[in-house]
């Protein structure tokens, strides 16, 4: 039977059903409904449910809970998820799983409360010192927003790293119905790392400070070496008309956008098409490589002033012309406006 | 069939609720909806709104920007959203809020006096669901039976004894001329 | 012959960097006689912080973690929860428990979280060598207060245990030295308490344990152990500042 549901308490559940053993956030609007929905139902489920006193102090505290072997989660929106980066790249460092959900709204600074996707470069890039990547996911719908924690917390087992779910102020205030499917919660990857006392074995370490000589950089070529395997491996996309001329790329709330203004623009006999990224991290090169030779142009939609074109650019190298429209600081594009660029190509 | 309505009042007026309402019954008759809503300090003191689509097919945004239809409750959101109602479109007023007469060639525009009928009903808070049961008698995008189900599947556990005034209220919003 | 001195079984054999006349090594060594003594080695989980402690993990026998700086009680606090019957504590100096940790210290305290905090205070930042700490002494000359901490400049030294006794949260605060063997000794019965009432789920512990800098402070050993004496127990006077295990 299908529900109601905000996209934020969409993603709660989903964590939820997903395992996560543990909770730890900071009230920000557009994301505060996900604390408040954790507050209750942690505490329902008998897990782990904390206010903490900062963001800061919620991504150190999933820090021990994922140490001490939690399906541990925070979420946050922009200014938050700033204070967060030390945290994850401690936690990139050290190798360890948890979930951060970024539900990004206008900046920089303070900026605004509306819906943005103005932390690409954020999320994708690192965002925290040193040398790293997370895991990105980027959820289109409510269901999506329900059903994108467990392969989050999957994967950040499986490659012992911290992944985000990426969204956004809109996706995360709307409502739409959604099928409460059954989530498999089991874990991903080895506990052979995992500090819960040293009984019956030898004790065990979890650090990032790695002073003898060579140490970090051998540390450094092995994390590089995960994140090829991931490359590799994980790339996710949604395709729609591939055979298009003009393929819009975009991901998130920019991806619904793109999909009213595809089906107005090819019901009026144009080939348009959308490339739709699940993960930003790793991005889907694959797919945009072997598109590229087959299509007049791309055109990338994003709520912010040109970030993930750099990567769809980096993919298509220069095979193919690619085209960009965006809107920042809150802004959100229309059908109407991307119609527009399309007609200009 | 696609129907982009914006409802808009004062903060307290249950803009959302008849929103999520709406969204309800059409997710009861199987079409595809989302509903938005304005949402922290936007809302603070002031005017809230929310947005609902309600589609036979996949819906992309939930951002509106050029309504099919309008709800308004109170005179600063007839100053902020009627510019945006499409041509053509529907315009359903609170007139006991909202003084101006207002008459349009190229926009259907209906007065109904809300907040009275409401408080001859006895509670002047389901203004909202008057005005909403006028704008279902127009535009019929849901059936009166899915609208009366959407009531129960909201209004449970201690709000069950609002059922019948919401009903009353929707009836209400039905039967004005 | 009966073997009178021993190596705990919670510390490893590798050889501390700490400097000579340093407290650091005197207090691992208690904690780990403690740990011992409690039988819990294979049950606790200890968090080392950013600072002269970050090797700790290669010096205690039983799962240690690193946090970032300041972060320990966050940490303390994620694994505290998760695991509960586990014993949980953190090992953390002044400048990362008392300056850049200062909220998710008070915080973690006023939550009563279930952990123990051994909090070193030398007055000033060894790791980074020599700077100004918040408990640094008015007057104190460090390389980044060169004429002496001044007073409108920089504040003044924070009397972190009297602090913390101000919150419902808090269970057990002592401040202990380490200059003499007497006061060694008392070190580690109040750290023992600490454990204890973590092990008695009462809350949240803290011991403060005054120690010596010599290379940092620029003094010999034995004048680093006079101005723990005569200077810092002035400004921070050892005994049990709060027990509510006794009211």
């Amino acid at each position: 039977m299908k529900k109601l549901m905000k996209g934020n308490e969409a993603l709660g559940e989903g964590a939820i059903q997903a395992g996560c053993g543990a909770y730890f956030g900071y009230p920000i609007t557009p994301q505060n409904e996900l604390t408040e929905y954790m507050s209750r139902r942690m505490l329902e489920e008998k897990r782990v449910f904390i206010q903490s006193e900062s963001e800061l102090a919620a991504i150190n505290m999933v820090f021990g809970a994922s140490v001490a072997g939690a399906r541990a989660m925070t979420s946050s929106s922009s200014p938050g998820v700033s204070l967060k980066q030390e945290g994850l790249s401690y936690m990139a460092g050290c190798e360890l799983p948890g979930l951060v959900v970024n539900v990004q709204r206008g900046g920089p600074g303070l900026g605004n409360i509306s819906g943005s996707q103005a932390d690409y470069f954020q999320a994708v890039k690192g965002g925290g010192h040193g040398d790293y990547h997370l895991i990105v996911l980027t959820p289109g719908s409510v269901q999506e927003m329900y059903e994108m924690p467990a392969l989050a917390f999957t994967l950040s087992e499986k490659y012992r790293t911290p992944a985000m779910i990426l969204t956004d102020g809109i996706l995360a205030q709307m409502q739409e119905p959604m099928e409460q499917v059954k989530i498999d919660s089991s874990r991903a990857g080895d506990r052979d790392w995992i500090l819960d006392g040293c009984k019956g074995r030898e004790p065990r370490k979890i650090r990032s400070l790695l002073m003898e000589e060579g140490a970090l950089e051998a540390h450094n070529l092995h994390l590089q070496a995960k994140y090829d395997m991931i490359r590799k491996q994980e790339q996710r996309y949604q395709l729609i008309n591939e055979q298009a001329e003009i393929m819009l790329v975009a991901y998130g709330i920019s991806a619904r956008v793109c999909y009213t203004a595809m089906q107005e623009a090819n019901k009026k006999g144009s080939q348009i098409g959308l490339l739709r990224p699940l993960t930003v991290w790793p991005f889907p090169e694959k797919i945009l490589q072997e598109l590229a030779p087959k299509i007049k142009a791309f055109l990338v939609i994003e709520l912010n002033a040109g970030q993930m074109i750099e990567d769809v650019k980096l993919a298509v190298n220069g095979k193919t012309p690619v085209h960009f429209y965006g809107r920042s600081g809150g802004g959100c594009v229309t059908p109407g406006e991307i119609l527009r660029e399309i007609e200009k190509i | 069939m696609r129907e982009e309505l914006i409802i808009a009042g004062f903060g307290g007026q249950g803009i959302m609720f008849t929103g999520t309402l709406l969204s309800q019954a059409a997710m009861i008759e199987g079409k595809f909806v989302t509903y938005f809503p304005s949402y922290g300090a936007e809302v603070r003191g002031g005017t809230a709104n929310c947005s609902v689509t309600i589609a036979d097919t996949i819906i992309g945004s939930p951002v509106i920007t050029s309504p099919d239809s309008l709800i308004i409750l109170n005179k600063p959101s007839l100053d902020k959203f009627s510019p945006r109602l499409k041509k053509g479109g529907l315009l359903v007023l609170n007139s006991t809020l909202i003084e101006d007469e207002i008459k349009e060639s190229n926009r259907q525009v209906v007065h109904i006096p809300a907040t009275d009928i409401a408080e001859k009903i006895g509670q002047i808070k389901v203004a909202n669901i008057v005005a909403l049961g006028k704008y279902l008698a127009i535009r019929k995008i849901v059936s009166q039976e899915s609208i009366f189900q959407a009531l129960e599947a909201l209004l449970t556990g201690k709000k069950k004894e609002l059922l019948e005034l919401n009903r009353k209220a929707l009836a209400a919003g039905f039967e004005y001329q | 012959m009966k073997k009178l001195f021993f190596k705990p079984e919670s510390l490893t054999d590798t050889d501390h960097k700490y400097c000579s006349g340093c407290g650091h090594g005197i207090v691992h060594r208690l904690v780990a006689e403690v740990i011992d003594e409690l039988g819990i080695r294979e049950k606790t989980i200890g968090i080392a912080p950013v600072g002269c402690a970050v090797f700790a993990y290669d010096y205690w026998n039983f799962d240690v973690t690193e946090a970032s700086h300041g972060r320990p009680p966050a940490v303390a606090t994620g694994i505290k929860r998760f695991l509960p019957d586990r014993v949980v504590f953190t090992y953390q100096g002044d400048g990362d428990l008392a300056a850049i940790g200062m909220a998710e210290t008070i915080h973690a305290a006023n939550r009563g979280e279930n952990i123990t905090v051994i909090f070193i205070n030398n007055a000033i930042y060894g790791m980074t060598t020599g700077q100004m700490a918040p408990t640094s002494l008015l007057g104190m000359k460090t390389t980044t207060s060169p004429f002496g901490r001044d007073a409108k400049l920089a504040g003044y030294p924070i009397r972190v245990g009297e602090l913390l006794a101000t919150l419902e949260g808090t269970t057990y605060l002592a401040r202990c030295a380490v200059d003499s063997a007497k006061h060694v000794l008392e070190a580690k019965k109040a750290i023992k308490k600490a454990f204890e009432v973590q092990l008695a789920e009462k809350g949240y512990s803290l011991v403060e344990i005054l120690s010596q800098c010599p290379p940092n402070w620029k003094m010999s050993v034995p004048e680093s152990l006079e101005y723990v004496r005569k200077e810092m127990m002035t400004q921070f006077p050892l005994g049990v500042i709060k027990d509510k295990t006794k009211v």
